[in-house]
C-alpha cells in the first residue's frame, strides 16, 4: 500500500476550481515530482494535503488514516511536514527558535536536543547563525532554515514547495544535493517545483500538473526524456 | 516638588494605561483585531471585586482573585462567541463593529445589574506611603503597589512570550498564522490564551484604577479604555514594551497637560499627542518596520 495516496480531489477558491480531481500515490522513500507550470495547482495540492485549505471532494491517506478533514496544527505530528512556498520562516524569531518551532509537537527534550544537533550538522551555516534574527539571512540560508524547520518535526514525509524559488544557482545545487541527503537517510520526499529539470534528475517518479489536472506521470527519467515535457516544462 | 508630584501621579496612571495597554496590543499582535470592548473588561473586573467585598464579604485578596479569574473567563467566552466566527470573514470591519457592539453590550448589562448611579470603591489595597524629602513629597501605598505591578506584569509578560513554548507558539502565530498551524501550533487555542491573560491583565487594571480613583460606573472602563489604546498604538501596537512606554508616557503627558496647561483640554492634549506621533512615525514609538527579505 502507498504510503501517501490522494485520491480524486477537489478544491474550489470560491467559485473557481484550482484542482480537478486529481489523484496520485507516494510510496514509502521515493522522491516524488509534482511539475507544472504556474496557477496549475502545484501549491493548491500541498496546502490541501497539509489541510490549510479544506478539499470540497475526494480523499487523502496517509499511512491508512484518512487526513481530509484533519485540522492543518494536527497534521505535523502525524508525520507530515511541509516546507511552504517562498520558506515562510519567522523573521522576528531567531534562527535557534525557528527551529524549536519546527519541533513544537514533540515533547521529550533531549530528541529534541539530539535533532537540533542533526540539523545544524546537516545545515553548518544555520548553527553559525543560530542567534541571528531570521529575517536577517539570505534567501538561501532561509530555505535551508526552512527545511531545518520541517526536519525539526521528525517527519516520515516531507513536503516542499519551490525550494529552489529565487536563489541563486549555487544556492539551487546545493538545495537539491540537501534533498537527495534527506530522501537517503529515509525520509520520504514529495516536491513541488518549476525547475522541472532539477526536479526530474533527482526524484524517482513525477506527475504533470496542468490546470488543475494530472496530464502525465511516470518514471521521472522517461519524462526528462519525454517530448511533451521537454518541449513545455524543460524549455528544450 | 510639585513637578515631582505630578510626575509620579503620571507614571502611576500610565502604569494603569500601560497594564490596559498590554491587553490591546498582544490581541491586536496575535488575533490581528482591536478588541474594544478591552476597556469593558476593566469595568467588569472592577464590579466583580467591589460586589465579592461588599456584597459576598469576601477577603479583598480573595475578591482580586475572583476578578481575575471571572474577567479571564469572560474574554475568553468573548473572543469565542463573537470574534472567532467571524474570524474568516472577508473584511476585518466585521469583528470591528462586533468588538464596539460587544462594548456597548458591557456597559448595558452592568447597568441593568448595577445601575447607574456611581458606587464608591472601597480600599482594596493597604501598603504603607512612603514620604521622602522631609514630609515634602508623600508616595500613596497605592501609586507604590500600581508602578510595582505593571513592572512585574511586564517583565513577566516579556520573559513569557520570549522564553516558553506557548509564548514562542504566540510569535508564531502573530507573524505567520498558516506557518504557525504547519508548525503544529494551534491558533485559536493560542488566541483563547492571548485573550485570558489579556482580560486577567484587564481585572488587575480595573483594581488599580479605581483604587486610584475610587468611583466606579458602567462607564468607568470605557475612556481609560480608549486611552490605553491610543498609548498601544503610541507606543506601536503589537509591541509589548511600547505599550508600557506609550501607556506611561501618556498617563505623565495627560498629568503635566491637567496640571500645567488645562485639565478641561488635558484629553485633547492627549489625542494631539498621538496625532503628532503617527505623523512623525506612523508605525509608533516601537513599531515593526523591517525589510524583510524574500
Amino acid at each position: 500500500m502507498a504510503m501517501l495516496e490522494v485520491k480524486d480531489l477537489h478544491v474550489y477558491y470560491g467559485v473557481i476550481q484550482a484542482l480537478k480531481g486529481i489523484s496520485f500515490e507516494v510510496n514509502q522513500g521515493e522522491v516524488i515530482a509534482l511539475i507544472g507550470a504556474n496557477g496549475a495547482g502545484k501549491t493548491t495540492t500541498l496546502q490541501t494535503l497539509t489541510g490549510l485549505i479544506p478539499a470540497k471532494q475526494g480523499s487523502i491517506i496517509f499511512e491508512g488514516k484518512d487526513i481530509t478533514r484533519v485540522p492543518a496544527h494536527k497534521i505535523v505530528e502525524m508525520g507530515i511536514a511541509h516546507v511552504p512556498e517562498g520558506r515562510r520562516v519567522f523573521s522576528q524569531l531567531s534562527v535557534y527558535e525557528n527551529l524549536l518551532l519546527g519541533a513544537y509537537t514533540r515533547k521529550d527534550k533531549k530528541e529534541i536536543e539530539e535533532s537540533l544537533k542533526t540539523v545544524y550538522k546537516r545545515f553548518p551555516r544555520l548553527e553559525e547563525r543560530k542567534n541571528q534574527r531570521a529575517g536577517t539571512l539570505s534567501g538561501g540560508e532561509q530555505q535551508m532554515l526552512a527545511m531545518g524547520r520541517a526536519l525539526m518535526s521528525k517527519p516520515r514525509i516531507i513536503v516542499m514547495d519551490e525550494p529552489s524559488m529565487g536563489l541563486s544557482p549555487i544556492f539551487v545545487n546545493e538545495i537539491f544535493d540537501i534533498i537527495k541527503v534527506v530522501s537517503e537517510s529515509g525520509t520520504t520526499v514529495l516536491l513541488v517545483e518549476q525547475n522541472a529539470k532539477k526536479a526530474l534528475s533527482i526524484a524517482d517518479r513525477a506527475y504533470v500538473l496542468e490546470t488543475g489536472r494530472i496530464s502525465l506521470s511516470g518514471k521521472a527519467e522517461d519524462l526528462l526524456h519525454d517530448e511533451s515535457v521537454q518541449k513545455a516544462y524543460l524549455g528544450e | 516638588m510639585s513637578f515631582i508630584s505630578y510626575l509620579k501621579d503620571g507614571i502611576s496612571l500610565g502604569s494603569v494605561y500601560a497594564i490596559i495597554a498590554l491587553g490591546y496590543t498582544m490581541v491586536y499582535g496575535i488575533a490581528k483585531m482591536l478588541n474594544f470592548a478591552h476597556g469593558d473588561v476593566i469595568m467588569v473586573g472592577a464590579f466583580v471585586i467591589l460586589t465579592a467585598i461588599t456584597k459576598a464579604g469576601l477577603s479583598p485578596l480573595l475578591s482580586v482573585v475572583l476578578g481575575v479569574i471571572i474577567c479571564t473567563v469572560l474574554g475568553v467566552v468573548i473572543e469565542m462567541v463573537a470574534y472567532r466566527p467571524l474570524r474568516k470573514a472577508s473584511s476585518n470591519l466585521a469583528v470591528l463593529i462586533t468588538a464596539i457592539g460587544v462594548s456597548y453590550l458591557l456597559q448595558n448589562l452592568a447597568l441593568l445589574i448595577f445601575g447607574a448611579d456611581a458606587k464608591s470603591f472601597v480600599p482594596v489595597i493597604n501598603f504603607p506611603s512612603l514620604t521622602l524629602f522631609d514630609g515634602r513629597l508623600t508616595i500613596k501605598g497605592v501609586t507604590i503597589v500600581t508602578i510595582l505591578a505593571c513592572i512585574i506584569i511586564m517583565v513577566g509578560l516579556t520573559l513569557f512570550v520570549s522564553k516558553t513554548k506557548p509564548g514562542r507558539a504566540m510569535q508564531a502565530v502573530s507573524e505567520d498564522r498558516d506557518a504557525a498551524q504547519l508548525m503544529g501550533v494551534n491558533v485559536n487555542a493560542t488566541i483563547s490564551l492571548t485573550f485570558a491573560i489579556g482580560s486577567g491583565l484587564a481585572a488587575i487594571a480595573g483594581l488599580l484604577l479605581c483604587s486610584a480613583y475610587p468611583t466606579l460606573t458602567p462607564y468607568t472602563g470605557a475612556m481609560p479604555g480608549i486611552k490605553a489604546f491610543v498609548a498601544a498604538v503610541f507606543g506601536g501596537i503589537g509591541s509589548i514594551p511600547g505599550a508600557m512606554v506609550g501607556g506611561i508616557l501618556l498617563g505623565v503627558i495627560e498629568i503635566f497637560g491637567r496640571a500645567y496647561i488645562s485639565s478641561q483640554v488635558a484629553d485633547a492634549i492627549v489625542f494631539a499627542v498621538l496625532i503628532i506621533v503617527l505623523l512623525v512615525k506612523p508605525a509608533g514609538l516601537f513599531g515593526k518596520n523591517i525589510q524583510e527579505k524574500v
